[in-house]
């Protein structure tokens, strides 16, 4: 069975943001809302309660990004340091914390910045073609619910959007 | 009266519209800016040739004035750089969504401010040719940088910084240049087809768009901190009278908050002018700026008095004199002019009246930091003029050289402010019209209840108002 993509777009949030409540609850058997993707021009935190919480793992990447950028900035210093013994350190320990802890500190924070940088991107799936069925009207003021379905769901998710007063309906043969 | 921060039936298609036309066709003011900005340069790049050529005497640059005029304009565009991160970092994360029209030119500022700042600890050195020795890096001798010292944690903090403030920048523009590229032509279209980096505005994209804002957000505030502390550690951490003060890293900090802040206002309104933003840099929202900068002000009063105070009380006879000789010595003259200033003028911000004025806002935030300048110049000069050592005192006044790479300085943040804003959404498009969604649904009980609240949240009443109505039409 062939599948397809289908994307309706509506100009109203309030009965967009409906016609996945009626997704959520299987007004269409076969169709759960784990298939829907929401496009929008804006943020909607408030849209996972209905599309359910999909988690994101930046944060984990940002963890792992300090706590390496500062266990390396760290050992990095101290490398140095103890590589370059002929400093005058003033009866000073060779490897002083208190300006270690400064500099580790910068580094925590930049390799956790980056690593985020990293993660967003991978996670946000950004450097990859855009999709066919992507409309310029996203950017503008309408929101899109694309979904992908098989054959025989097609009608009836055409019928609903209509229900909800979509404004166009763009569909495409997933390949 | 305006009393609304923004417009809330203003339509999103127009929102698009106005911003995309102000990167197309500014007022000739604009042009007029971009051509003084140039001029300005001129002069910089001219002083410096003439400098590297010569050397640092012909700035008045000598012992013991070693320092003077460059570093305090150091110090000054690193405060400069603290206005993106209080307005867009902080108020991100207390939700104070006032900030969403205005913070894009605040972040601009804060990278182009630490831009302009990395210019001169190396045209303070003289030999600039030399500049990679602060870098952590091993010479073919075994010599790394003496990490003890805070001019080299001056180097660390201020890439750490600049590399974070323009991700962040960078960031939270992705959004409007998918609407660029989506409206663009010719040159602009294939430059924001790369920057955008696919961007598509699915679910998944704006849920990690959310928590990489978020982090970066927490990651900038303390980073904002460290960096300003750690260059009030470059003259707290010696035993010169007059630096080796306790309160110096917060009264830095706020200071640095303090002229950033006075910098908003001033661009705020030179931005609305110049691109006709009347609707999104509204006088309600210039009000609270103004008030944010008055309670900044009053930190930074109370912090400049504690200071004078402790060096007071502390019965360090040398650092006593010092601070005399700033009330009553050569210099005193910009001291005075200093606390008038940056004490003073801030009341102006309190007045409203003369907060919803535009040209009076625009000559007391101009005030605002021509106080912070002389601050950081009463700071470094007056303490080499008048050190330990009565033989070394010595009044020296900057040359034209000196003047002229400072003046230049300005020059240089302009002309990168001014390209920016020409090339780049100054006002974030996608967060003024979430600003309007979410202040047009705070009036909307009935669809907040069923949409628009976690469950765990408070429920708003049942009373029904209205009827759906389409955002961007």
């Amino acid at each position: 069975m062939r599948r397809y993509y289908v994307m309706g777009l509506f100009s109203n949030f309030d009965e967009a943001f409906a016609a996945i409540s009626d997704i959520r609850d299987h007004k269409i058997p076969g169709v759960t809302v784990d298939d829907v993707t929401l496009k929008s021009p804006i943020e909607h935190p408030e849209i996972e309660e209905i599309l359910g919480d999909r988690g994101s793992p930046v944060p984990k990447f940002a963890l792992f990004g300090a706590i390496f950028g500062a266990i390396f900035g760290f050992f990095f210093l101290a490398a140095g340091q103890a590589a370059f013994l002929v400093q005058p350190s003033g009866g000073k320990p060779v490897i002083p914390l208190p300006s270690n802890i400064v500099l580790s500190y910068e580094m925590l924070i930049l390799f956790g910045v980056l690593s985020t940088l990293v993660g967003f991107f991978i996670s946000a799936r950004l450097m990859t073609k855009r999709h066919p069925l992507y409309s310029e009207k996203v950017s503008l003021d309408q929101i899109g619910i694309m979904l992908e379905l098989d054959e025989k769901n097609v009608n009836p998710i055409k019928d609903l959007f209509k229900e909800h007063k979509v404004l166009e309906i763009r569909e495409e043969v997933a390949r | 009266m305006q009393t609304k921060d923004i417009n809330e039936n203003i339509a999103w298609a127009q929102i698009n519209a106005d911003v995309l036309r102000s990167m197309e066709s500014p007022r000739m003011g604009y042009w007029i800016a971009v051509a003084a900005c140039l001029a300005m340069v001129a002069c910089a790049v001219v002083a410096e040739i003439y400098q590297y050529q010569i050397g640092m005497g012909v700035g008045n640059l000598n012992w013991p004035h070693m320092w003077d005029i460059y570093i305090a304009t150091f110090v000054f565009w690193i405060g400069m750089s603290h206005s993106g991160t209080l307005l867009s970092a902080i108020l991100h994360i207390i939700h104070a969504d006032w900030r969403k029209p205005i913070y894009r030119f605040a972040e601009a500022m804060t990278t182009f401010s630490l831009m302009t700042a990395g210019l001169f600890p190396i045209i303070h050195l003289g030999r600039v040719w030399n500049m990679y020795w602060v870098l952590p890096y091993v010479s073919d001798r075994g010599i790394w940088p003496n990490y003890r010292s805070p001019l080299v944690w001056d180097a660390f903090a201020i890439t750490t910084y600049l590399t974070s403030s323009a991700l962040f920048l960078f960031i939270g523009m992705i959004p409007d240049l998918a609407i660029c590229r989506d409206n663009a032509r010719g040159w602009r279209q294939k430059l924001y087809t790369v920057l955008s980096m696919g961007w598509q505005g699915d679910d998944r994209q704006w849920r990690n768009f959310r928590k990489i804002y978020l982090l970066m957000a927490c990651f900038l505030i303390p980073l904002a901190v460290s960096v300003h502390s750690i260059v009030s550690a470059d003259f707290a951490m010696s035993i010169m009278p007059g630096w080796h003060i306790t309160s110096f890293p917060p009264y830095f900090v706020a200071g640095a908050l303090y002229s950033g802040c006075a910098a908003i206002i001033t661009l705020f309104i030179i931005l609305r002018y110049f691109f006709r933003f009347d609707e999104y840099m509204t006088i309600p929202i210039l009000e609270k700026t103004c008030k944010l900068t008055f309670a900044i002000a009053m930190v930074w009063s109370y912090l400049t008095l504690i200071e004078f105070a402790s060096v007071w009380y502390g019965h360090d006879l040398v650092a006593k004199e010092s601070l005399m000789e700033r009330f009553v010595g050569p210099y005193s003259p910009f001291f005075w002019l200093m606390l008038f200033c940056g004490i003073i003028c801030p009341f102006a911000l309190a007045i409203e009246k003369m907060r919803r004025h535009l040209p009076t806002m625009f000559v007391v935030s101009l005030l605002l930091n021509l106080g912070m300048w002389l601050e950081r110049w009463m700071i470094v000069t007056p303490t080499l003029a008048t050190s330990h050592y009565p033989f070394a005192w010595d009044v020296m006044w900057p040359g034209m050289v000196q003047w002229a790479i400072v003046f230049g300085s300005f020059g240089w943040f302009g002309l990168l402010f001014l390209i920016f804003v020409k090339v780049f959404p100054s006002v974030s498009m996608y967060e003024v019209k979430e600003m309007v969604f979410h202040r047009r649904h705070a009036h909307r009980p009935d669809l907040a209840a069923k949409f628009h609240r976690r469950s765990s949240d408070q429920q708003p009443g049942d009373t029904a108002s209205g009827q759906p109505r389409p955002e961007g039409a």
